[in-house]
């Protein structure tokens, strides 16, 4: 019996063990010296795993008595989570060694959280659910606070730790009224008592806490806040990280435990979900225009994506798993070309985050500009790029689920949403040229998931490269 | 082959337009002419070998959406035929032509060249898409050439786009145009809504049971095929210029006087004949759609040729004889002989191309001078010129031995045309418009001849000492354009306008003979006689003293008849139409009135221009209001602008003023969008303090309000 277990989590355990090997091994020999070469076996051993789980496995399997889940859906996940991770990887490597921050941890506590990240869409228990984010939230908390000698550094990785740390709380005490009533921390077990109309008042007060908690990860409005000043005091490597492998991690968490916990009461917890998704929508839209940093300006996009994932989750139906999951596979993909410019920016050698420093950017680098221009219309959800078909597949599903008000929501906050993101195309294009300009960047790492990412963008616009079928597959694994 | 014909031009137009930079403007020239020239050649090849047989070659499967089903594919048979030989020629030449007329242009500054290639490219455009209407197997397929051609004649009409005239015309052709295309969009629809396909095989099968049917339209009951027919109807106007959507057509000749040759002359403008033909299983079953074909084309034959006496520019002149000349068309396909309204579109786009060319040769020649006040005496400076317009004139003029089939090919296909109408309408209106029609057609163009080349030169005397000759590209297609208006109606005349086996095995439709010749006759005598109270006498006369060919078979021969179902073969005449064999069965002086008809005009013009010089002028003042009509085009424009546009502009300051400013920008913009959306970005900015205390706080918030909610609305035990 173990052994078919241990089969199962095998992906799992070589990345947590090839990790620890790594960490004891580096301590005793080079350290810091080892860095580079540790960021690059780490990115390719997440390709190797990102092969084989997409590759090998099929069907659905349980192990440790229903408490680890390897379906469709958490390969799926798992898939997106380990390419992401590996890109933002590859592309922190040279970023953080000219500033002197590349330490042979940073890409093991990637790894660790990536560990964290697979256990969490596989949990299958509450116990495990709580286990995977935790893993995962420690690790993160660390490399935001990688920069020691940066106040905003430390204060970012502090701000994260404490409210991660009441959000973990929440999330513990909604867990325990959740077993307190239910009888059981398996959720096949749970879904059992919690069914549509007969949930008692316990139970319900359960599942608010136990979103609120999963809300914080997502950084779903009201438990965003922590979101745009980490994102804005951690390096940006790691704000990258931040902004792409967790966000689909909690997402496929949240999936998780609302349809295979709370399946049968679709109604009760969409009505929660719909709130967070139309606040988040509109905060991220809203506040993002007052911001002037692009890290922070990011950290409002972000909340403003999740907020259209949620509304795919929040439709409680297959089409909406489905649409979530292609919405924050092809938000991923944006993000990794977006930061990869981000990373770009610089003058002097100093990382610059002032969009105005983008006065006339297209003149000196027109290939950049264009490749910015095609990601930043794709964020902003402008057909037919990309971006607009993750937003078209959301709008769709909560059309079809009845919650129209929501789509129509959801259409004018991309309209206001759509001014900050042009913006930077204007001061790219025509914005006012300034003396102290922007270093040319000539780092092909960045230049090529830059332009890989733009052109994904507008060639994905023929079939999104077959997503669909997958997600649909992933989804329907899910939601029976 | 006919692929080859199809794609051909789209080749060279892909390869001039986006290529020329890499091949240089002088190959991208070359390239576009040498592959017309090609499919030119091809065409020929296709006339000459392909026999009336309908034949499908599939190209592409195109729109499959239930039960739409379209395919790309070419229908050949001997109407497409007729149409591939006429578009490539004449678009052959032009493109030739083109490298002299196009060669130096005052509309475009020093190292603007590019501006060839880009010509040349817009023609081949044009010509694949007018190929591709020509070929279509379907209402679709056919649709799709049809905005092509629109959109190619937009560019091209506004081809000086530095010249806000040209830019107006454009815009004016193609809005002109989208009424007409409105209806035939419609057609189109009503045509699938019933039949529910859109491909001609189903519809041409079903068209006697639309005659049958009744469709609600507009509130109002139709008759099915009726509507259809007028519908389709409506899109021939816009694209052939009938009255009411003609405004467009003389304006248009702000384009280049090629491409007033090639599309505003011999192809595009004939497009809506065209459908009618095509469309003839459909139109047979219509008869009071054809009855208004008829009349609507004999209204606009008299009213563009009254128009056409009193203009001075040499190329609307031409225009208006253009929108004429479409008239008799049209005439002859509402009376139902569709064979001679695809003569005379044949014979007059040999002649009418040429006496645009020649036109062009002319303005070429007199430094882009274009009013012919100012033109005379110039047949010894531009000799080759005078020649071919000379022939022009004589071919569209209607020059011949009455009586006989001896003549330049607009005397044959248009005295086709007006027997035809006199057969089909009992000598009603529409002959009379066409016979008087016939007579200011001759007078104008006559007075064009005798303005141009004749009399003292007036106007500018330095332009007229540097009046030179056109170089020999231009000289070539006028030379091969006047071998066709010379012999094009003698070749083909039986085929077009011969007894109906005839006809019929040139278009490949069956035919049968009438049992009992005379009975026939007889039957048929009578039945005229019923209809139109004319003594049946009268027409058994005139049957024997008919042509020479007839008199000398009349009797030997039998009385063949149209038969077949709808569909079968390239045109279609319902059971009971036998206007094309009466045709020829008119009494003697209906065949002879349109030469008189031209002697007349030629006599009138000759004493006007040459003999008498200052009567026009004292004729324009005694009769200035009738002559100030005329010269305004009967006010059309006058009165589409005050009913049509100044409403337009009207609605659209409506919505600039009160939708755009008031509501969009004032609302809106300044205030949703600057007032409450900033408001709240601050109010965000606000509450993101840096405070870990505020995070929490609004956390807890977050949840109490959640959990309020959720115990109220949630359905708790």
């Amino acid at each position: 019996m173990i052994s078919t277990d241990l089969n199962i989590i095998l992906p799992e355990t070589v990345l947590a063990v090839y990790a620890m090997l790594a960490l004891v091994g580096a301590v005793y020999t080079g350290k810091d010296k080892l860095a580079p070469a540790l960021v690059w076996a780490t990115s390719g051993l997440f390709l190797a795993l990102a092969f084989w789980i997409g590759t090998t496995g099929e069907g659905t399997r349980i192990a440790f008595g229903g408490m680890f889940v390897d379906d469709g859906f958490a390969r799926f996940a798992k898939v997106v989570i380990l390419l992401s991770a590996a890109a933002v990887l590859v592309m922190s490597e040279a970023y953080m060694e000219r500033r002197g921050i590349l330490r042979f941890e940073y890409p093991l506590l990637i790894a660790l959280s990536a560990v964290g990240m697979m256990m969490m869409v596989s949990a299958g228990d509450l116990m495990a659910l709580y286990m995977g984010l935790e893993l995962q939230s420690l690790a993160l908390y660390v490399v935001a606070s990688l920069r020691r000698d940066s106040a905003k550094s430390t204060e970012a990785g502090l701000k994260y730790f404490v409210l991660g740390a009441l959000s973990s709380g929440l999330l513990l005490y909604g867990a325990s009224l959740t077993y307190g009533y239910a009888g059981t921390t398996l959720f096949s077990g749970i879904i059992q008592t919690a069914t549509e109309g007969q949930m008692s008042i316990g139970l319900l007060i359960g599942l608010v806490l136990l979103i609120s908690g999963l809300a914080f990860k997502v950084s779903a409005v009201p438990f965003h806040m922590w979101t745009p000043d980490v994102y804005e005091g951690s390096p940006t490597p790691v704000t990258a990280f931040f902004a792409t492998a967790p966000k689909v991690a909690a997402m496929g968490l949240f999936a998780r435990v609302m349809h295979d916990a709370f399946g049968n009461a679709t109604a009760d917890w969409g009505q929660v979900v719909a709130l967070l998704s139309l606040l988040s929508m509109f905060l991220g839209a809203v506040a993002a225009i007052g911001q002037r940093d692009i890290k922070r300006l990011m950290a409002y996009s972000s909340i403003a994506h999740m907020g259209y994932a949620l509304m795919g989750l929040a439709s409680g139906t297959l089409l909406g798993v489905q649409a979530m999951l292609i919405y924050m596979a092809i938000y991923v993909t944006m993000n990794v070309g977006t930061f990869a410019f981000i990373l770009s920016m610089s003058r002097d050698g100093q990382p610059v985050t002032d969009i105005r420093a983008l006065g006339m950017y297209s003149r000196r680098e027109p290939g950049k500009a264009l490749a910015m221009l095609v990601l930043l219309f794709s964020l902003a959800g402008v057909p037919p790029l990309v971006g607009f078909f993750g937003k078209f597949y959301v709008l769709r599903a909560a059309y079809e689920a009845g919650l129209a008000w929501l789509a129509i929501a959801g259409v004018v906050a991309s309209v206001i949403g759509a001014f900050y993101y042009l913006r930077i195309v204007f001061y790219m294009y025509f914005g006012e040229e300034r003396e102290d300009r922007l270093d040319a960047g000539r780092s092909p790492v960045l230049w090529g998931f830059l332009m890989g990412s733009a052109l994904i963008m507008v060639v994905g616009v023929v079939n999104l490269f077959g997503i669909e079928g997958a997600a649909q597959a992933a989804a329907a694994t899910l939601v029976n | 082959m006919e692929s080859i014909i199809l794609f051909a031009p789209l080749v060279g137009a892909l390869i001039a337009g986006f290529g020329w930079r890499w091949i240089t403007i002088r190959g991208a020239q070359w390239i576009t002419t040498g592959l017309l020239f090609v499919a030119c050649a091809f065409s020929w090849i296709v006339f000459l070998t392909h026999g009336p047989e309908t034949e499908t070659i599939n190209i592409l499967r195109w729109i499959e959406s239930g039960t739409l089903s379209t395919e790309w594919s070419i229908r050949l048979d001997r109407l497409t035929s007729i149409m591939l030989i006429v578009v490539t020629t004449v678009s052959a030449l032009v493109h030739l032509y083109s490298f002299g007329y196009m060669a130096h242009d005052d509309n475009f500054r020093e190292g603007e060249e590019a501006y060839k290639a880009r010509f040349f490219a817009y023609l081949s455009f044009f010509t694949f898409a007018m190929l591709m209407l020509v070929t279509s197997d379907n209402l679709v397929q056919m649709f799709f050439g049809w905005e092509g051609v629109g959109v190619a004649s937009y560019l091209l009409i506004g081809f000086y786009y530095r010249k806000p005239s040209a830019n107006a015309a454009a815009i004016k052709a193609f809005v002109v145009n989208r009424v007409g295309d409105f209806g035939f969009a419609l057609g189109i629809f009503a045509l699938y809504f019933l039949v529910d396909s859109v491909r001609f095989d189903d519809i041409f099968a079903a068209a006697p049971q639309l005659a049958e049917t009744r469709i609600t339209f507009l509130w109002t009951d139709w008759n099915a095929a009726e509507i259809c027919a007028f519908l389709l109807f409506v899109g021939a106007m816009g694209k052939s210029a009938q009255l009411f959507l003609h405004t467009w057509l003389p304006d248009a000749m702000e384009g280049p006087t090629p491409v007033s040759a090639l599309i505003h002359a011999a192809t595009m403008v004939t497009a809506g004949v065209f459908l009618v033909c095509r469309m003839s299983p459909l139109m047979e079953y219509a008869p009071s759609a054809m009855a208004f074909v008829t009349f609507l084309g004999a209204s606009t034959a008299f009213f563009a040729a009254t128009v056409g006496l009193v203009q001075n520019d040499i190329k609307r002149v031409i225009a208006y004889s253009t929108c004429s000349q479409l008239g008799y068309m049209f005439v002859a396909a509402g009376v139902g002989v569709y064979s001679v309204a695809m003569f005379h579109l044949f014979t007059h786009a040999f002649f009418k191309a040429m006496l645009f060319l020649g036109a062009g040769s002319v303005i070429h020649g007199m430094h882009h001078e274009q009013d012919m006040r100012n033109y005379g005496g110039l047949r010894t400076k531009l000799p080759m010129t005078f020649w071919a317009m000379m022939i022009g004139t004589l071919a569209i003029t209607g020059v011949g031995i009455p009586l006989t089939t001896i003549g330049f090919a607009g005397f044959l296909s248009k005295d086709a045309v007006i027997e035809s109408a006199y057969a089909g309408t009992a000598g009603g209106y529409a002959f009379w418009m066409l016979v008087v029609a016939a007579l200011f057609t001759s007078f104008y163009s006559w007075r064009l001849m005798f303005l141009t080349f004749f009399g003292k030169p007036r106007g500018d005397k330095h332009t007229h000492e540097h009046a030179h000759e056109s170089p020999r590209v231009m000289l070539i297609p006028l030379g091969v354009l006047s071998v066709g208006a010379v012999f094009a109606g003698m070749i083909w005349y039986n085929s077009f306008f011969g007894h109906t086996d005839q006809v019929a095995k040139f278009f490949g439709v069956p035919y049968h003979a009438e049992e009992s010749h005379s009975a026939a006759d007889a039957g048929h005598g009578e039945a005229t006689a019923d209809a139109h109270g004319q003594p049946a006498a009268d027409t058994h006369a005139a049957a024997p003293a008919d042509h020479g060919e007839a008199k000398a078979e009349g009797d030997a021969k039998p009385h063949y008849v149209f038969t077949g179902a709808p569909g079968e073969g390239a045109i279609h005449a319902a059971p009971g139409n036998d206007v094309l064999n009466e045709a020829h069965y008119v009494p003697k002086w209906v065949k002879v009135s349109p030469f008189i008809a031209m002697i007349l005009g030629l006599v009138v013009a000759y004493w006007f221009y040459i003999v008498n010089p200052a009567l026009p002028k004292q004729l324009a003042e005694n009769q200035r209001p009738l002559y100030l009509f005329l010269l305004n085009k009967w006010y059309f424009d006058e009165i589409y602008d005050f009913l049509f546009v100044r409403s337009a502009k009207a609605l659209g300051r409506i919505l600039w003023k009160g939708g755009d400013e008031a509501i969009i920008k004032g609302f809106f913009i300044n205030g949703l969008t600057m007032g409450v959306v900033p408001f709240f970005t601050r109010l965000a900015g606000r509450a993101q303090s840096g405070y870990i205390f505020t995070y929490a706080f609004a956390m807890v918030i977050g949840i109490a309000i959640f959990i309020t909610w959720m115990t109220i609305s949630g359905g708790a035990q």
